[in-house]
């Protein structure tokens, strides 16, 4: 049994791509593809990483990684944080929230690897 | 928006001594937080539901913002106070103040509503330039399209052995998002090239002047057919009256009358009784009417631009531009593209004619970032004023009248291919590039 994500992303085709490498990759893979009850899919599925979108329908990815660290059970749950805005702000802010990585769409599949791959050893 | 009443005023001043934060009164009322401030800052009319809203969210009734209008002073001049750092004891004797010196008050307060409104156009700029929402989400939608392709085309490229159902799959969501992209890079140059539809959007007094100009269809009827223009002054008059609610700032209201007395001196100049018969006979070729009516080009394409739909003549466009190139009128034309920021394609013939004052240009160009269009174009420079006395260089102005070619006899010549402005253009190796284009080159 391999290491388990959760992948929160609204957009089905980055989903269905993300999953596809990763599963391949030999991770078990849960999706989810909205922000209001993302932190329920999180103890639900209590994974070993989170991929978290910034721009998710309901709820923002930074409000949903805010309540993570605050919460004994997931504050130091790795979070790989993903967003369409690579500007120096968004990543300060990930990084003070707690973001484990922070990543610009697009990014490439090998980028994705390595970083999950270097936040959760296997 | 008129500033007819200072229920926004009362809003905030209820909020500020309730303790509320902005943001928390917006999100109890169910709208956004910019949206509120636009309200508090009487920017914005309220009413209705919202207005119930907004009340029950402070706890108070509904008639205590919007009536009572002895108190809007108060309101003011409290808020003045609250950006000072005014003691207790003289900001609680604001009715004394205002009842012993009514005249200071009511400037003090005007002064105030001056400082507001100047800082929400400020805002406004802000906000426009750097958290335009719809720029946003535009670029957020294209980006998510885009890495949905990276990573499926990557599986697709890396993969050796792709089950056929998974490679079907992975086929059919890069042709999904290829098109989405298309789509969505089309509505994104559509959205910078083309002019707001808003008043909600108009931030400057150039943006204020051409929604009231397009809110007249360019037409001043009541400016037309007055014998030497008798009574024009109080015409003019009349029409700003009518037109405060577009013209906010005194520059665009200034940059609205010296519109008007121009149109009035064109309309003496070339009434419409004379054009119209001209136009039956020559169309809207403004080279054939100005030789027909020998009437200088200049005037002849301002009247053009000026006609009422009722005319029956066709759409007309007009770019006018002073020496430095800065546009100063921007009457559109459908199909032909005008810059929404920023200056023009300097390939523009309203650019060259700056070049060759009083040499008419006729040109026939196609706006290659656009649909293909192809449009008949005149322009020429005339001087507009003087520096000094009447020995001194001459400023000059410049006017481009475009025109559909429809109709038009088909030209020998293939069209100047032309942009709208440098970031939407996708043309390469142009010789008029300023800056990259966001189309090939990126943010």
């Amino acid at each position: 049994m391999g290491k388990h994500v959760l992948v929160i992303e609204d957009e089905p085709n980055i989903i269905e791509a993300i999953s596809f490498i990763l599963m391949r990759d030999g991770w078990t893979v849960d999706t989810h593809a909205n922000g209001h009850d993302a932190l329920d899919a999180v103890r639900e599925h209590a994974p070993d990483l989170v991929i978290l979108d910034v721009m998710l329908p309901g709820r923002s990815g930074y409000d949903i990684l805010t309540d993570l660290r605050a919460a004994p059970a997931t504050r130091d749950l790795p979070v790989l944080m993903l967003t369409a805005r690579g500007q120096a702000k968004d990543r300060e802010l990930a990084e003070r929230l707690g973001a484990s990585r922070f990543m610009t769409k697009p990014f490439s599949n090998a980028e994705v690897l390595d970083a999950l791959r270097s936040l959760v050893p296997s | 928006m008129p500033r007819d009443t200072l229920t926004g005023s009362r809003i905030r001043e209820r909020r500020v001594m309730a303790g509320i934060k902005q943001s928390e009164l917006a999100k109890r009322a169910d709208i956004s937080p910019s949206y509120l401030n636009l309200i508090e800052h009487n920017r914005r009319r309220i009413g209705g539901k919202l207005l119930i809203n907004i009340a029950d969210a402070l706890g108070v009734e509904p008639t205590s913002l919007t009536e009572g209008a002895e108190t809007a002073l108060l309101a003011t001049l409290r808020e003045a106070a609250s950006n000072t750092d005014m003691g207790e004891g003289e900001f609680a004797r604001v009715e004394e103040f205002a009842g012993r010196f009514p005249g200071w008050a009511a400037l003090l307060a005007e002064n105030q509503r001056r400082i507001e409104t100047l800082q929400s156009s400020v805002e406004a700029l802000t906000d426009r330039l750097t958290h335009d929402p719809h720029l946003a989400a535009a670029l957020h939608d294209m980006l998510s399209t885009v890495t949905a392709i990276r990573a499926t085309a990557g599986i697709l490229a890396d993969t050796r052995e792709l089950e056929p159902e998974w490679r079907e799959r992975f086929h059919r969501n890069i042709n999904e998002d290829s098109a989405r992209l298309a789509n969505s890079s089309q509505a994104l140059v559509g959205y910078l090239d083309e002019p707001g539809e808003t008043d909600a959007a108009l931030s400057s007094p150039q943006e204020e002047l051409e929604a009231f100009l397009n809110e007249y269809g360019y037409h001043f009827d009541s400016l037309e057919n007055l014998p030497e223009g008798e009574g024009g002054a109080d015409s003019i008059a009349e029409i700003l009256d009518e037109g405060r609610e577009r013209l906010q700032s005194a520059s665009a209201q200034a940059m609205a009358r010296s519109h008007l007395e121009r149109y009035l001196n064109d309309a003496c100049r070339l009434p419409l009784r004379q054009l119209k018969p001209a136009l039956q006979r020559h169309g809207t070729d403004p080279a054939a009417l100005s030789q027909a009516l020998d009437t200088d080009l200049t005037t002849v394409m301002r009247r053009l631009a000026a006609l009422p739909a009722t005319a029956g003549a066709g759409e007309v466009g007009l770019v006018s531009c002073d020496a430095s190139g800065t546009l100063i009128l921007r009457k559109p034309l459908a199909g032909f593209a005008l810059p929404r920021f920023g200056a023009a394609c300097p390939l523009w013939p309203l650019f060259q004619a700056l070049s060759r004052p009083l040499s008419p240009i006729r040109q026939v160009v196609r706006q290659s970032a656009r649909d293909g269009g192809v449009f008949l174009t005149y322009a020429i420079a005339q001087p507009c004023a003087r520096r000094g006395n009447q020995l001194s260089d001459p400023l000059y102005e410049a006017h481009m009248a475009m025109l559909p070619l429809d109709g038009v006899a088909a030209e020998e010549r293939p069209p100047l291919e032309l942009g709208v402005n440098c970031r939407i253009c996708p043309r390469e190796n142009c010789a008029g590039r300023r800056e990259p284009s966001i189309l090939t080159d990126g943010f």
